[in-house]
């Protein structure tokens, strides 16, 4: 009944404050969204799916938003019974993991509760949710937000983590100033140069009970950045550092760890171009040293490889490496104008992308350690230099083309080069080389009816073998959407069986609220949302989602 | 038990309750590095349109694209003004100038980082749109996108610029 004694305290708030400050009921507006996912479960031998004891799995949430005046107040109440597969199973039961209270004005932001936040780009701190992978690093305590003078934004909190329905053991301090030069100097209000420079400081807090190392109980990091616009051109760099922080993650080593991100891009009308690079040196950072996996992550470290939402583009997906991390990638982006040859009638979008990663140096870090022994500096890693281990690599080129009125589609072939091993996390499977085409179309019947041809393969001889995967979806607008589908893997190196992975779903769409329901075969792999993943185990069974926003 | 009951409709009451709506405030930026609260969003009287996207959100672009060939005649009929925020975070975000420019979109692009605005709109998947009129009532909203959902939404634009 925990639930309902903080539901009452929730609802009771509200009510207080609206007696508090005087005003009328309706003044007040509450908000909110509840979204169901529930999957049934049939043990299939043939793909390997596991007999699930509960027969059925659920995860839901639902939030809710009270604002008044300058008040906000929410909670989100969130149920797992159980947790469906491929979720981390420490979800399991229900809760109300997130509630919090919030005064803004136009200088000033007070929370206290549950809250997310980003410094920069993340490399020091960043919480944040994806329901789609079970990740919530959402800190609780206190934060406040302050702007004393036009262009200054000035951030301090002091907090624990979730850690599913409870909070980790280590208390975060972080504090963050940001400024836009445009905004404080008059001279500059106008200039065709934007500059904003910010930086960060971030403290934890964690018991030293280790019974043979003695550890930095106090773990400080801090990071410093760079934006500059001007006209076309755009520049974007952060630099992270933090202190020793011997850490399951890192293999309890005492070296400092640190990043630097650099995003540079030019673009105009048509035309873009983008470069990024990267360099990630022990910098997993969690408010609790022995979490592993989505747990507890103070910091965020992005992945520069393009997000796809085609399914055989997302069977080898890149995963950041937080113990050491070295690469980049560019991107060319044109549009041939309409009426041009290559344009046609309608314009051209064509997209050019490459990346490659690779593992950093590490040397031995005295003449009497070896590489990475638990309870010594782990190693030493001259700056510019990469290791002999190739991560990963990728070559995309992209089509999307407007035929007719009623004719579109979309064109993309990558070849890629992946190590499983690193990746993965695990060993024996080495290097999975491949090549992925899709060929996406869509035929309008009318101003309603529509239907969406999906092909995609991808051959490797490596790992599973090749992948085909059809689609056949027709829609009638605004609300209904029939689909069937069939992923099917061959020449499998391991037993060179053919299997069929079909599916079908009807979904239905009405205003903030959609609802699906769909039966088949899921097939195991990883999912990963800006380069967290989790993996997802073979399913066979029925699948209802409900989602709703009011 | 009972109590529950009792909390929840006194819950629903005052949901019931909650007409006129009001953007939540959240500090956002351009893609030129401007901030905009998005509680100022405001048309002058004319309606607005706020859509959710990302620029790995396949039926997002699809609709968004689609809207684009439309947009000058909406604007000369209705004087809609459409605010795309892009849910990119940190991993693609420096994406977000290019992709547009090679689109060619005429909308006031806003960058939601770290879905802050997503999360006070209560959005749950993208692409999601709002359509709110002259006095900021939210008057539709609409999640996916079916190839056609356009003309809907200006069927209503219509009516609601009427008004």
């Amino acid at each position: 009944m925990q639930f309902s004694r903080y539901f009452k305290v929730i609802v009771l708030l509200i009510l207080v404050c609206q007696n508090l400050f005087g005003q009328n009921v309706n003044e007040g507006e509450i908000h909110g969204n509840i979204q169901i996912d529930a999957q049934t479960y049939s043990a299939d031998s043939v793909i390997n799916a596991p007999r699930v004891p509960e027969k059925m799995l659920l995860n839901s949430f639902a939030n809710i938003i009270y604002t008044k005046g300058k008040f906000t107040a929410g909670i989100r109440y969130e149920a797992y019974l159980n947790t469906m597969i491929g979720f981390d199973s420490r979800y399991n039961g229900t809760g109300i993991p997130h509630k919090f209270l919030t005064y803004s004005d136009e200088q000033l932001e007070i929370t206290a509760g549950s809250f997310y936040e980003q410094f920069g780009m993340g490399l020091v701190l960043r919480a944040y949710e994806e329901k789609s992978i079970g990740y919530d690093n959402a800190f609780e305590g206190v934060k406040v937000k302050f702007i004393p003078y036009k262009g200054i934004i000035l951030k301090g909190l002091t907090a624990k983590q979730r850690n599913f329905f409870d909070l980790g053991p280590g208390i975060v301090r972080a504090a963050d100033a940001e400024i836009t030069l445009n905004e404080i100097l008059p001279s500059m209000e106008n200039s065709s140069t934007m500059v904003m420079f910010g930086g960060s400081f971030v403290s934890k807090y964690q018991a030293d009970k280790d019974p043979i190392y003695k550890l930095p109980v106090n773990v400080a990091a801090w990071a410093s950045r760079l934006q500059i616009l001007k006209n076309k051109w755009s520049f974007y760099s952060e630099y992270a550092s933090k202190i020793n922080d011997p850490s399951t993650d890192n293999r309890y080593i005492y070296k400092d760890g640190n990043s630097l991100l650099v995003n540079i891009n030019y673009t105009t009308k048509g035309f873009g171009w983008l470069l990024n690079a990267k360099r990630v040196d022990n910098m997993s950072f969690r408010s609790d040293r022995n979490a592993t996996l989505m747990q507890l992550s103070i910091n965020y470290i992005p992945v520069f490889t393009r997000t796809f939402t085609y399914t055989l583009l997302n069977k080898y997906p890149y995963a950041t490496q937080a113990n050491g991390e070295i690469g980049g990638g560019t991107e060319l982006l044109y549009k041939f104008k309409k009426g041009t040859f290559l344009g046609g009638e309608y314009g051209t979008n064509i997209s050019l992308n490459y990346n490659r990663l690779y593992e950093i140096r590490k040397n031995t870090p005295n003449d009497t350690n070896q590489i990475n022994i638990p309870g010594t500096l782990g190693y030493k890693s001259p700056f510019f230099r990469t290791g002999n281990k190739l991560y990963y690599e990728n070559i995309t080129f992209e089509i999307n083309k407007k035929f007719s009125n009623s004719f579109t589609s979309n064109f993309v072939y990558q070849y890629f080069v992946y190590n499983y091993d690193i990746l993965r996390g695990i060993t024996g499977y080495g290097m999975v080389y491949g090549h992925t085409g899709v060929i996406d179309a869509t035929y309008r019947f009318n101003d309603k009816n529509a239907i969406n041809i999906d092909t995609e393969i991808l051959f490797t001889k490596q790992d599973q073998g090749n992948w085909a995967l059809i689609s056949a979806e027709y829609s009638i607008a605004p609300s209904f959407f029939f689909s069937i589908s069939d992923q099917i893997n061959f020449n499998n190196p391991k037993n060179n069986e053919i299997k069929h992975f079909y599916f079908g779903s009807i979904a239905y769409a009405k205003k903030g609220s959609r609802i699906q329901i769909g039966y088949g075969r899921q097939p195991e792999g990883v999912m990963c949302v800006g380069g967290v993943c989790r993996n997802v185990p073979a399913s066979n069974g029925f699948l209802i989602s409900l989602s709703s926003t009011f | 038990m009972k109590t529950s009951m009792i909390f929840i409709f006194v819950l629903l009451s005052s949901m019931a309750g909650a007409q006129t709506f009001k953007i939540p405030s959240v500090e956002l930026k351009t893609i030129d590095g401007k901030k905009i609260n998005t509680s100022e969003l405001n048309n002058t009287g004319k309606p607005i349109i706020i859509n959710f996207w990302a620029t790995w959100c396949k039926p997002c672009i699809k609709e968004l694209s689609a809207i684009a060939e439309k947009y000058d005649e909406w604007q000369k009929e209705t004087g809609v003004v459409i605010y795309a925020i892009s849910i990119d975070d940190s991993k693609s975000i420096s994406r977000v100038a290019p992709f547009v420019n090679t689109k060619g979109w005429d909308y006031v692009v806003l960058l939601d980082q770290n879905s802050d605005f997503k999360r006070a709109m209560n959005v749950i998947n993208v692409p999601h749109s709002f359509i709110l009129d002259k006095k900021g009532n939210i008057v539709y909203q609409h999640t996916t996108y079916a190839e056609g959902d356009e003309n809907k939404i200006y069927e209503i634009l219509k009516k609601i610029s009427k008004e």
